[in-house]
């Protein structure tokens, strides 16, 4: 079972925001999901190589070039920022 | 149901703004209580309705997807339309641009109706994971319509809508499809263009579509497969007007039936699933038994790999670009502790009070599956299964031609039954989570029913095909329903 610190743990990893009772709640769950996972380690899986992309492509690439936003338009796409400032993603200072 | 209706069109027995206002007038009797959509785009739709019944006046000649009404999950962008994904973190998200399968869908004039419900982010089998409502099951309300493509199933079967598109990870639209007794495409992992279809895991996620039969799924799917520069991952391959290769024979054609699909199945599942083998047999199929040793390792790789690439996926989603923020929160009075004020605080409150407990949940697994000293014990772990999961099928298919299952080990449950444990929710895709591990085509259709408590609850079969063999994966299942004049008969009880 995984303890409280170790839920908060991930959960502050995952940059996500929860309470005690959440936290008693994802102990429970977390565990009992991870534990199922243990199945796996019952299987032999030494020299094989990981799969990493199914169709077996590997790195597409384009020419570096800037792309324009085009008629999609920057307006559209700000709009949807919670805050701008001329033009830019407004963001919390950090320091 | 969509020749029939564009035979209609170019008849000029119904217009296409005539039978978009009838759907609406449907939409409006009968969502209140099946909880189908979330958005309705009326003005987009009569706009492209009006433009159909232009042509058609003009005699110009319309694609076999013009006019007719469908709906799109709410995790597919349509210009200027509201997308949530489910998601209070996108509650106020308008999309800038549409979906390559939107842009593809539009291209063939086909109306928009609106978009539907879904389990937040895609992430659920029940559509009870919704931030917004739940969506009922139109043949018994007292049951989950499956998901997470829970919403465009039932406007399809609920004649919400003539065809849907929905998504599917690990069985999203297959499940659900099953559930609600039509017809539900996976298409080959990478087929169909994921552009700005908000991503959940991206090495398993596939667009395609729900329908009320297997001729209109392989209809749309001729309009929305195709290479699109704009997706990374998107397949070379040639497209096909795949209907043309409906033709119903499959003569000597291999149908494996995998031995550990079967073990401890339902015995009233196990009939309607051995009299459809049976009717496959007399439609001239081989039916061979096949091993797919590693079955029981699906579902465990599954659930590692999947909230491994949500948790880096959904990132991006963090209060700062676009999306719920949570100072909006406290301007508008809701329920958070305090005003977030510091950056890392902004992220914390965003994240917590803007995803639900699911979508938390799956993050939480994916970042501990990824954190260091965990790595290589889970993700690569799972990694080296999903390869021998893919050998399994290799092997399979240097023996047969397709692979028959259950769509699902039950028929539709009843709300609440599962959402207090996870891992009774997760079994739901026990036999849909395989296709999308190995990348395969498969599609879910309807068998048969079995009568629960006074109704009768649909259930689906799936057939898998080879990389990229959508055509005879389409053609077995057209064969079948063919063979069965199968028109989903319990959903037109329903509908009357």
């Amino acid at each position: 079972m995984l303890t409280k610190d170790e839920v908060q743990h991930i959960a502050a990893l995952a940059r996500i925001g929860i309470t005690d009772k959440e936290t008693e709640k994802y102990q429970k769950d977390l565990s009992a999901i991870l534990d199922y996972f243990k199945e796996l380690q019952k299987l032999g899986t030494e020299g094989i190589e990981p799969i990493s992309h199914i169709t077996g492509r590997f790195n597409v690439l384009r020419e570096d070039e800037v792309e324009d936003f085009g008629d999609l338009g920057k307006e559209a796409i700000m709009k949807n920022a919670p805050e701008t400032k001329k033009g830019f993603v407004k963001v919390k200072s950090v320091l | 149901m969509i020749k029939e209706l564009h035979n209609k069109l170019i008849s000029g027995e119904i217009t296409s703004v005539k039978l978009t206002e009838q759907y609406f007038n449907a939409i409006e009797k009968k969502d209140k209580e099946i909880g189908a959509y979330l958005t309705l785009t009326e003005q987009l739709a009569l706009k492209q309705a009006e433009l159909v019944d232009e042509k058609i006046k003009k005699g110009e000649k319309i694609d076999l997807l013009a006019g007719i009404p469908c709906a799109v999950k709410d995790n597919i962008c349509v210009d200027g339309a509201r997308a949530t994904a489910g998601s209070k973190i996108l509650d106020n998200y308008i999309a800038p641009y549409d979906a390559s399968v939107i842009k593809n869908i539009k291209e063939a004039d086909a109306v928009i109706l609106g978009k539907t419900n879904l389990d937040e982010f895609a992430m659920g089998s029940s559509t009870e994971n919704s931030a917004y409502k739940k969506t009922k099951n139109p043949i018994d309300p007292e049951r989950v319509p499956g998901g997470s493509s829970g919403g465009s199933a039932t406007a399809v079967a609920g004649e919400l809508a003539a065809w849907a598109l929905g998504s599917d990870t690990g069985g999203s639209i297959r499940q659900p499809a099953s559930f609600c007794g039509v017809v539900g495409l996976n298409p080959n992992y990478v087929r169909v263009s994921r552009y700005v279809l908000i991503a959940m895991a991206s090495s398993l996620d596939q667009i395609g579509p729900i329908a009320r039969s297997v001729e209109d799924a392989a209809i749309i799917l001729s309009r929305i497969s195709g290479f699109d520069g704009k997706d990374a991952t998107s397949a070379q391959s040639g497209e096909k007007p795949y209907e043309d290769y409906l033709t119903g024979g499959i003569k000597g054609l291999k149908i494996g039936i995998p031995r550990e699909y079967l073990e401890g199945l339902d015995g009233r599942i196990q009939e309607r699933f051995d009299e459809t083998v049976a009717k496959f047999k007399e439609l001239g199929a081989e039916i061979r038994e096949i091993n797919l040793p590693h079955s029981q390792y699906s579902l465990p790789t599954y659930y590692i790999i999947m909230p491994s690439e949500v948790s880096s996926n959904l990132a991006r989603f963090d209060g700062i670009k676009y999306g719920m923020r949570i100072d909006d929160r406290v301007k508008s009075g809701d329920t958070p502790d305090h005003a977030a004020s510091a950056l890392l605080e902004t992220y914390l409150d965003t994240r917590k009070y803007g995803f639900g407990e699911e979508v938390k949940r799956r993050i939480m697994l994916g970042t501990y599956a990824l954190s260091a000293g965990y790595y290589d014990a889970y993700y690569k772990k799972a990694q080296r299964v999903r390869a021998l999961i893919k050998k399994d099928f290799e092997d399979a298919f240097l023996e047969v031609d397709l692979i028959f299952s259950p769509t699902t080990p039950e028929t539709a449950f009843k709300f609440g039954e599962k959402t207090d444990d996870p891992l009774k929710m997760y079994l739901s895709d026990i036999y849909t989570v395989t296709a999308n591990l190995a990348g395969v085509p498969a599609i879910s259709f309807p068998i048969g029913t079995i009568s629960k408590e006074g109704k009768e609850l649909p259930l689906g079969g799936q057939l898998m095909g080879k990389w990229f063999d959508e055509e005879n994966v389409l053609n077995a299942a057209y064969a079948y329903e063919v063979r069965e004049s199968l028109f989903i008969k319990s959903v037109n009880e329903f509908t009357g």
